[in-house]
């Protein structure tokens, strides 16, 4: 966004201290909207008429760098793009890296629909959430646009993930959007050679596309011609090598991109980038290996400015990681580590149910928590404050010890005698040096929990209830 | 005659292409009269010679309702005409200025002629960007260092699998290694030292590390247990044996006595792994104390700022680490050492060694042999972009792959040039 601070924004704000917008004043609403957690539209009187002029200006001012652009329609459309750093921990990295996953018109049709059914209901759980993919590609390989509006419309029949339409014939993209045209989709690809037909289904269907060049030359100048033909919801792809050398180049490629469009305010380039791992199946034709290589393909493009991706390998093996690294790069920073200290409930415990121990460290505390509640295991679960510690670290680092788990304990008033019937607490596996400690500075029972949450389950069937002494 | 038009129309009047009405949401169409004009407008506009005047007259009603005319581009604004020839262009972009101090060059290993008995070291560090970036040549590509442990430990079962056969001897562990996995170091951890696990002695413990040094001729890294009270003897009696070979003591930290630590490196001429959890301030307190309070020099000096798995906290550690690498380039000299990654940590992760999620809502893990190396590989390849110098590691595939990656992205891969053109219609 070309303001840098509150002031800026302020100056064209209504500056009335309404306090509709949730903030007592128009300037703590201005911080909001420079670090974007807010929007403009979470002010009520900027958007009167009377306002509209400084409304449309401040709309401008404050739009990311890089160009966002909507895919698909309907509750599964995604945003991409809308980037306004280059280093997550400037800010934060907004819309993340949509995943792609490819479908061809040669498949028979019930490997099709399973395939397609995959990569819709795939997902993770993961802190309180569910990560999950986000658009089918679907490729000619056919060569025959008859064909390939048939798999087009197999697909959006049993899906509502955004579509990306692949050909370089634009016969064959035009038969696919003929199917699909109230949907939005992505089509791929204008290069040097058909960009003037692209250009047209482009404009007379309104839909996004994506430019395809090796030469950022060529790529600079496909987007100055879509622009200037008022085409603005493009797409970069400037080639994904697989290997050696020309994987190299092309690394340097989305740097130098990104750069241009955040460092340098290059807008003539300031689009989304694509990444395409999915050559990696150009060199190995191991499934595994190839596999191994495309994740390793995506998670170079996942860390550096890659926004949206196709690839083919469904092997869970291959979608954990990648699912898992993208959350990881666009997670906001600015979200606290830690949960709060304290005993809290999960389910509906009794005085017969295990009170567990672990530590206030965001991502510890929630694993243990939703692998608890997941399986109905009523209990007490404590989050000790290690300053956002995980278990192991904070054994090791001294950040948990005996003395803190009583004062957690203490601090958050709950008495064993009075909400147990078994005067017993459970430490993690990996805290099991302090099982001494803990018995000699509390006077509690102290177990041995398993070294992993996920086994809680299993060593409740064990060791639940405590057998007296 | 009065002619009107309707907002929503003004755009295929001007082309088209009124950028900075875009996302105004128009409620109702308001008419704008245009009656002064006498013209019909699409005459006007097809007439072609009366465009700017009528241009001027539109842009001065937009304004009075309030549209931020200026940005529209005057009357000049193109129509959305068909271009029959791509608008030649040249990319370019700059280098980054603000890079101005190169990160450390240090040395593990020492040859027979720099008073050790090593038959090759390992350079780290001399970065003056972050890596594989066209900035600034990465004069060094990353190493990695596989783990041995003193006594048998617990273990994925897909680690495991390759180290049955030398679980009891540290010195045939190193050697396979090496031999076998391609490793550019060793790391000698001396785990059973620690007093709630067999509580060896640091003249025992340093025994073993004799036994790799002669196994094997690569650089070494010497771990301790981990507990604080025991490891700073620990880690000086191995440094005593092993005097001259610049291994790397592992690590100095804050919760310990990094003096001791500091003192037996200068010594016995070694290398100090500064290691701190995930806090950029506390990494440079820690630096500054081995530099000014115990003397280190800076060529002796590696950083361990914490490794957390995929899904763990990587992301916190990925951020640090960049942090710090960031803040090393743009004139921290506190901060601009090379770094290194526990990337064992990863098999922490439930992904890379369950047998499957624990959760019934998820989708099928799959078979989990194949999901810990890559776990291992993602973890450490985050981390090499963030500016990850040095990679302790565990399984063989693994090792195989990050070197592949980071070797390529570093530039030392030479292959047959692939043809992507027709990716799309490729028969997979
Ligand atoms: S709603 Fe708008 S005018 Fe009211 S205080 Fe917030 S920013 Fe100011």
């Amino acid at each position: 966004m070309k303001l840098n601070s509150p002031l800026q924004v302020y100056k064209f704000l209504p500056q009335i201290n309404c306090a509709e917008c949730g903030d007592a004043t128009c300037m703590a609403f201005a911080a909001h909207l420079i670090d974007r957690s807010k929007k403009l539209e979470d002010c009520p009187p900027i958007l009167k008429d009377e306002y509209k002029k400084k409304y449309l200006e401040l709309q401008t001012l404050l739009a990311p760098e890089i160009r966002e652009i909507i895919i698909g329609k309907g509750e599964r459309a995604r945003k991409i793009g809308g980037d306004d750093v280059l280093y997550r921990h400037q800010l934060t990295f907004f819309d993340p890296t949509a995943f792609a996953y490819d479908v061809w018109d040669t498949m028979p049709e019930n490997e099709l629909v399973e395939r397609v059914n995959k990569i819709s209901n795939f997902r993770k759980f993961y802190v309180g959430k569910f990560l999950t993919v986000d658009m089918v590609a679907v490729r000619c390989v056919s060569g025959d646009a008859a064909k390939f509006a048939g798999a087009v419309k197999k697909v959006s029949e049993i899906t509502k993930l955004p579509l990306i339409l692949c050909s370089l014939d634009p016969a064959v993209l035009k038969s696919g959007l003929e199917v699909v045209k109230d949907k939005n989709p992505l089509i791929y690809a204008a290069t040097e050679k058909n960009w003037g037909e692209v250009s047209e289904l482009a404009l007379n269907y309104k839909v996004p596309v994506v430019l395809f060049s090796q030469d950022l030359d060529k790529l600079k100048s496909l987007a100055l011609t879509f622009r200037e033909m008022g085409i603005k919801d493009l797409v970069l792809d400037p080639g994904t090598y697989p290997q050696g050398k020309q994987l190299k180049e092309t690394f340097e490629k989305f740097i130098k991109l990104r750069r241009a469009g955040i460092k340098e305010a290059q807008k003539d380039i300031a689009y989304p980038i694509m990444a395409v791992p999915l050559n990696a199946w150009a060199v190995y034709k191991d499934a595994v290996t190839a596999s191994y290589w495309e994740t390793v393909l995506a998670s170079v493009f996942t860390v550096r400015y890659g926004d949206i991706m196709i690839l083919h390998s469904l092997e869970p093996y291959a979608m954990l990681p990648e699912v898992h690294l993208r959350d990881t790069i666009y997670t906001d920073p600015r979200t606290p580590v830690k949960v709060a200290p304290g005993v809290n409930e999960v389910g509906t415990p009794t005085k017969d149910s295990p009170v567990i121990v672990t530590t206030n460290f965001a991502l510890t505390y929630y694993t243990v928590e939703s692998d608890l509640s997941s399986n109905k295991i009523n209990c007490y679960l404590a989050a000790v404050d290690t300053d956002g510690i995980g278990v192991e670290a904070s054994v090791a680092g001294g950040q948990l010890t005996a003395a803190k788990i009583k004062d957690n304990f203490q601090k958050a008033g709950f008495d064993f005698k009075e909400k147990t019937s078994h005067n017993t607490i459970v430490l993690p596996g990996l805290a099991a040096r302090l099982q001494g400690d803990v018995e000699d500075a509390t006077g509690l029972r102290v177990m041995i929990g398993p070294p992993d949450s996920g086994r809680i389950p299993g060593w409740m069937e064990k060791n639940w209830p405590p057998k007296p002494k | 005659m009065t002619k009107k038009i309707k907002l929503s129309e003004l755009g295929s009047l001007f082309g088209g292409d009124i950028e900075a009405l875009e996302g105004v949401k128009i409620e109702g169409d308001v008419e704008i009269d245009l009656g002064q004009l006498g013209l019909n407008p699409q005459m006007a506009y097809a007439l072609g010679h009366e465009t700017a005047q009528m241009a001027f007259h539109l842009m001065n009603i937009s304004r009075i309702l309030g549209y931020p005319v200026d940005q529209i581009g005057g009357a000049a604004a193109p129509q959305p005409k068909k271009l029959s020839k791509l608008i030649e262009s040249k990319f370019s972009v700059g280098k980054i200025e603000e890079w101005k101090t190169p990160i450390q060059e240090v040395v593990l290993g020492a040859t027979s002629s720099d008073g050790g008995s090593r038959k090759s070291t390992v350079t780290l560090g001399g970065e003056g960007s972050l890596p594989y970036y066209f900035d600034s040549p990465m004069p060094h590509r990353n190493h990695i260092t596989m783990d041995v442990f003193d006594m048998p430990i617990n273990m994925a079962k897909a680690v495991k699998s390759n180290y049955e056969d030398v679980i009891n001897s540290p010195a045939e562990w190193a050697k396979k290694v090496v031999r076998d996995f391609g490793a550019d170091m060793v790391t000698i951890h001396l785990i059973s030292t620690d007093p709630n696990i067999k509580d060896t002695s640091p003249a025992d413990a340093a025994k073993t590390v004799e036994e790799v040094l002669q196994a094997v001729d690569v650089p070494i890294v010497i771990g301790g247990s981990g507990n604080p009270e025991k490891d700073p003897a620990v880690l000086e009696k191995a440094a005593e044996v092993a005097e001259g070979e610049r291994c790397l003591l592992a690590s100095a930290s804050l919760n310990l006595d990094y003096a001791r630590i500091a003192e037996a490196a200068k010594k016995y001429n070694h290398v100090v792994l500064s290691w701190t959890q995930l806090e950029i301030n506390a990494q440079k307190e820690l630096n500054r104390k081995l530099m000014k309070q115990c003397g280190v020099a800076r060529e002796n000096i590696l950083m361990d700022p914490t490794t957390a798995a995929l899904g763990y906290g990587l992301d916190y550690a990925y951020t640090n680490m960049e942090r710090i690498r960031l803040a090393g380039l743009t004139g921290d000299t506190e901060l601009n050492f090379p770094m290194s990654s526990g990337t064992t940590n990863a098999w922490g992760a439930r992904e890379a060694w369950m047998v499957s999620s624990p959760l019934k809502e998820d989708s099928d893990w799959g078979p989990r042999e194949y999901r810990g190396p890559i776990w291992e590989i993602i973890t450490g390849l985050t981390l090499s972009l963030a500016g990850n110098d040095l990679f302790m590691m565990m399984h063989p595939g693994a090792v195989h792959v990050l070197k592949e990656i980071t070797q390529t992205l570093y530039g030392l891969k030479e292959t047959e040039p692939v043809n992507i053109d027709n990716w799309v219609s490729a028969v997979i």
